[in-house]
């Protein structure tokens, strides 16, 4: 049994239908790729898998339990965590107040948790009390990770990670989420950055027009022409 | 100690403080001058606290909600009503009777009956919401429907009030007590006194709410970002529904203390009340309830002295025409912006 399965899955906003019928799957422990164009649905994916945008058909199920149209805070609650791509701290609160936020639903005390983040991400463990609206892009987007690992999730989802970041600061991302996985945290990501991420990942999704385009290992997907020349940009090396 | 360094002992919001602190500050210095009468100061400083007790509630809601409460007002009126209903009623029905408790005008009934009339009035504001601003809300209404349905509900409570108590001034249990004569020909009552720093507390207790507990922090992520509250796990609904809560029965309180300050309660009290509200709040920042404090002193505070040179029935358009300056100067308050 797969941790999180897609199957067909239709979504979109208003009138507007943006997913008809995407499939795909996230075994434990994988990280799990998804590019394709802009306006191809990823972000909608992501979206309607933690329930914020509404699952018109097909399915989603979550370590076999179907959460299609659960409300969010369930889904989170049951080990299902997510960082949208912009907006993804509480800017007013401080770093500690977001991970307290974080870990609402944890009954324990969340202060231990958060001295675990501390140590994962060291920039956030020194200046505890700054708010997060005065943080740098790549702070901000170690503090979103760290801020949906409080819940000790199973699965990551992570939009764009990368997106806005400095060429150095992508390099650091990907090696603390290569970090976050090893810890056992199995990542989903939908990323821009596509060598960057396939490299990394265990499998890859390409989508194009609200449809499953190629999958495969993310290795065999960096090799494929036609993805090259659609989706890394040549085949230039980095 | 370097400047940075000083800002880390202090709360992340002391701007809030701060700036309620230079604003009083000024308006004291303003009195002292020959120019403007310091009874006036002083009063507007009372009716800012009492504006402030409404503004933090229709702040909140609006930052949570993105709703404008055109019936926060009467959620004002109402606090006020249901005290004379259970000072009135239930309370003298059991002996529980009195008034000029110490230097007050008011007796013990009145503090035993604000604190049942306030829960009361969030109960109002809770269940109004579930049956009506949800309901809309669940449907994609436009803010502005929303905002319109809560204009409905004004009417509607103040035409309830209007019935049950008719539209004549009504009377808490009163008795004279002299005031108080301050230096610089001020003339204080004691109950203003009682409204400024039942006011004070209040305010204070919501900070320390916002800052230091579970469901204040989450308040303020849930303002910050509702998408991303119910992505952290955080169960907004509840704080929806804290969140009117409190704002109401803020409300509530600040209609009782203006009854208690104006020694009278009208059907149209809160109603009157809107304008100061939305221009505290707006002045402030809409959505920050530090900003509503600091924007609540200046509105009391300015509508207040203004009668040394404009007939007191214009004070409401003092307030209005501070918010079309506001709104045309700097949209998004004193402190938008800075987050």
């Amino acid at each position: 049994m797969a941790l999180l399965e897609v199957a067909d899955l239709a979504a979109g906003y208003g009138e507007t239908e943006i997913l008809h019928g995407v499939s795909m799957r996230v075994e434990a422990g994988e990280i799990v790729t998804i590019i394709g164009p802009n306006g191809c649905g990823k972000s909608t994916l992501m979206k309607a898998i933690v329930g914020l945008v509404g699952v018109r058909a097909g399915r989603v199920s979550f370590r076999g339990d179907d959460i299609s149209n659960r409300a969010t805070e369930r889904i989170v609650r049951d080990g299902l965590a997510y960082v949208p791509q912009s907006d993804n701290v509480f800017p007013s609160l401080t770093i500690r107040e977001n991970l307290e936020m974080g870990a609402f639903t944890r009954k324990d005390d969340f202060r231990g948790r958060a001295d675990e983040m501390f140590a994962l991400f060291p920039d956030l463990g020194a200046r505890p009390s700054l708010k997060a609206g005065n943080l740098s892009g790549g702070q901000r987007q170690m503090l979103a990770i760290a801020r949906a690992l409080m819940l000790d999730p199973e699965l990551l989802l992570l939009d764009e990670p990368s997106a806005g970041l400095s060429p150095a600061m992508v390099g650091t991302t990907f090696e603390r989420l290569r970090g976050v996985n090893g810890a056992g945290v199995s990542l989903l990501l939908v990323e821009q950055n596509a060598r960057q991420a396939l490299a990394m990942s265990d499998r890859g999704y390409v989508l194009a027009g609200g449809e499953n385009r190629l999958d495969g290992p993310g290795r065999a997907l960096l090799d494929d022409e036609e993805v090259a020349r659609l989706y890394l940009g040549g085949r230039r090396s980095e | 100690m370097s400047a940075m360094n000083a800002r880390r002992f202090l709360p992340a919001e002391w701007t809030g403080w701060h700036a309620a602190a230079l604003i009083a500050a000024l308006a004291l210095l303003a009195g002292a001058s020959p120019f403007v009468k310091m009874s006036l100061v002083v009063n507007g400083a009372v009716l800012g606290a009492i504006i402030a007790l409404g503004a933090i509630g229709l702040t909140l809601i609006y930052g949570i909600l993105n709703f404008a409460n055109i019936a926060h007002g009467d959620y004002m009126t109402l606090g006020a009503y249901f005290t004379l209903f259970i000072v009135g009623g239930a309370l003298s029905a059991v002996g529980i009777e009195g008034a000029g408790l110490g230097p007050f005008t008011f007796g013990y009934p009145v503090l035993l009956a604000l604190p049942i009339a306030a829960a009361a009035v969030a109960a109002v504001a809770v269940g109004l919401d579930a049956l009506i601003y949800r309901r809309l809300r669940e449907r994609g209404a436009h803010a502005v429907v929303i905002a319109m349905s809560s204009l409905g509900v004004a009417i509607a409570l103040r035409g309830l009030v209007q019935i049950v108590w008719s539209g004549d001034a009504q009377r808490l249990p009163r008795e004279s007590r002299s005031v108080y004569h301050l230096p610089m020909d001020v003339r204080l009552p004691p109950d203003a006194i009682f409204a400024a720093l039942a006011a004070l507390a209040l305010v204070s207790a919501v900070y320390i709410i916002l800052t230091r507990t579970k469901m204040g922090k989450a308040m303020r992520a849930t303002a910050d970002n509702p998408q991303l509250a119910r992505a952290s796990g955080i169960e907004v609904q509840r704080v929806i529904r804290w969140t009117w809560a409190m704002g109401a029965s803020l409300a509530a309180t600040a209609g009782v203390l203006l009854a208690v300050y104006q020694a009278q309660m009208l059907p149209i009290m809160g109603w009157r009340f809107l304008i100061p509200l939305f221009a505290a709040a707006i002045l402030g920042g809409i959505g920050n309830p530090y900003g509503a404090l600091v924007g609540a002193l200046t509105i009391g505070v300015a509508s207040e002295v203004s009668t040394q040179w404009i007939n007191p029935s214009y004070k409401p358009a003092v307030a209005f025409a501070i918010l079309i300056a506001m709104l045309l100067a700097r949209p998004r308050g004193l402190f938008g912006g800075s987050g």
